[in-house]
């Protein structure tokens, strides 16, 4: 699938011997200095930690959201009242949000996505998969910039790197966590 | 039941006048249309489409700027549209957000096709169910609200100066979240454009509130 931006952004392992696997804490923990206070999510297992250690923090706000378009109309407000909020959704979110993507790309509103992606290699439920297949193109297509870590170890540098990119052209960037990294679902005992 | 249905453009107008140094988010169609009539400000953030979201770009304001008063105006099928933000914003239970739901029962900017809350569907009583406690409806077939509103058949509906400023204060000072279904008649207001530039509005709305 094409992407207008692939970048492997850090290298397979970091400097202190770590394979990166906790890329949920490094997002967390970047999150004072990118000045995000506000996170939003439907959740998914693939933030899990992610989302753990946000909802712990009383520095942290937690949204939860009942839809996905939801956190693209509220982080347009938190930036209009002056500050950047992060959208944490699933893959098959992202088909929720293609209208309210209006609001950013009309009024060029910085836009910050980490999405955990489903419905690529392995995936094992088929209704997972012609949305998750399809969103680096549909994002793209829809005016978000698009960063694809190739592994756990450079997420945080690419959530760091798709909020500069977001705020300096004031335009929605997504961080897309691949099955890769994530692993894949599995369903044990169940019929998929 | 007599109808005691409000004029949109003199109810909004009367909310208004009384907003301060409120932040207004105008959901799309009519509501923006009435906000701008009102009298445009910095401190008016309109939607030209977006539908569904003024109420979650409310909540985003109203929490990254908790000392200032956020007012959403919008009407019955754009917020229904985000009906699942009634959720979120009463879980957040932000203090400082409003919302005024101006309810034709009509999708009126599309050629006034019949909507739902002409039918079974009560927007306050959705936004009481959401956790939404202070949600209440004034005009038309009315019910008493929270703030001791009632708009009783034949009382008011010629002379709405009086619920307008009881319902501006509850809009704009009791503690939110506060929710008001207002049902307005089915009018022909003349056009009242906003700027339809986004980076204008979004960019002069956020310098408005820069200072907070």
């Amino acid at each position: 699938m094409s992407t207008v931006n692939d970048p492997d952004i850090s290298p397979q392992r970091d400097a202190d011997g770590s394979d990166g696997s906790d890329w949920g804490e490094r997002v967390y923990r970047s999150l004072p200095d990118l000045g995000i206070r506000h996170v939003a999510t439907v959740p998914d297992a693939g933030l899990g930690r992610f989302l753990e250690l946000c909802e712990a923090d009383p520095a942290i706000r937690l949204i939860t959201l009942t839809t996905e378009e939801e956190g693209i109309a509220l982080a347009c407000g938190t930036w209009l009242g002056g500050e950047l909020a992060a959208v944490a959704i699933q893959s098959s979110g992202v088909g929720n949000i293609v209208n309210m993507l209006a609001l950013p790309n009309v009024c060029r509103i910085p836009c910050l996505l980490l999405v955990s992606m489903r419905g690529e290699a392995e995936e094992r439920n088929p209704w997972q998969v012609p949305v998750g297949r399809t969103v680096p193109d549909l994002l793209t297509a829809l005016g978000v910039e698009v960063f694809r870590p190739e592994s756990a170890s450079g997420v945080a540098a690419a959530f760091a790197e798709a909020a500069a990119r977001a705020q300096e052209a004031g335009r929605p960037a997504a961080v897309l966590v691949g099955q890769h990294i994530i692993g894949a679902k599995s369903f044990v005992g169940g019929d998929g | 039941m007599r109808d005691a249905r409000l004029d949109r453009r003199a109810l909004v107008a009367e909310i208004l006048e009384r907003r301060g140094d409120a932040a207004v988010v105008a959901g799309l169609g009519s509501a923006a249309w009435d906000c701008h009539a009102a009298g445009d400000s910095p401190l008016n953030f309109y939607f030209w489409g977006a539908m569904g979201g003024a109420a979650m770009l409310g909540l985003g304001v109203a929490l990254a700027r908790p000392t200032r008063r956020v007012l959403v105006v919008t009407g019955d099928a754009e917020l229904l549209m985000g009906v699942g933000s009634l959720a979120t914003i009463a879980a957040q239970a932000p203090s400082n957000l409003a919302l005024l739901v101006l309810d034709n029962e009509a999708f009126g900017e599309t050629g006034r096709q019949a909507g739902l809350t002409g039918k079974n569907t009560d927007i306050a009583a959705i936004a009481r169910g959401a956790g939404i406690a202070s949600a209440f409806t004034v005009g038309g077939e009315v019910e008493v609200g929270s703030a001791g509103l009632n708009v009783q058949e034949g009382s008011a509906e010629t002379d709405i100066d009086a619920p307008a400023a009881t319902l501006a204060a509850t809009l704009f000072e009791e503690e939110g979240p506060v929710l008001c279904v207002a049902k307005v008649a089915l009018g022909a207001e003349p056009d009242s454009y906003p700027p339809r530039d986004g980076v204008l509005l979004q960019a002069r709305f956020r310098a408005a509130l820069a200072g907070d």
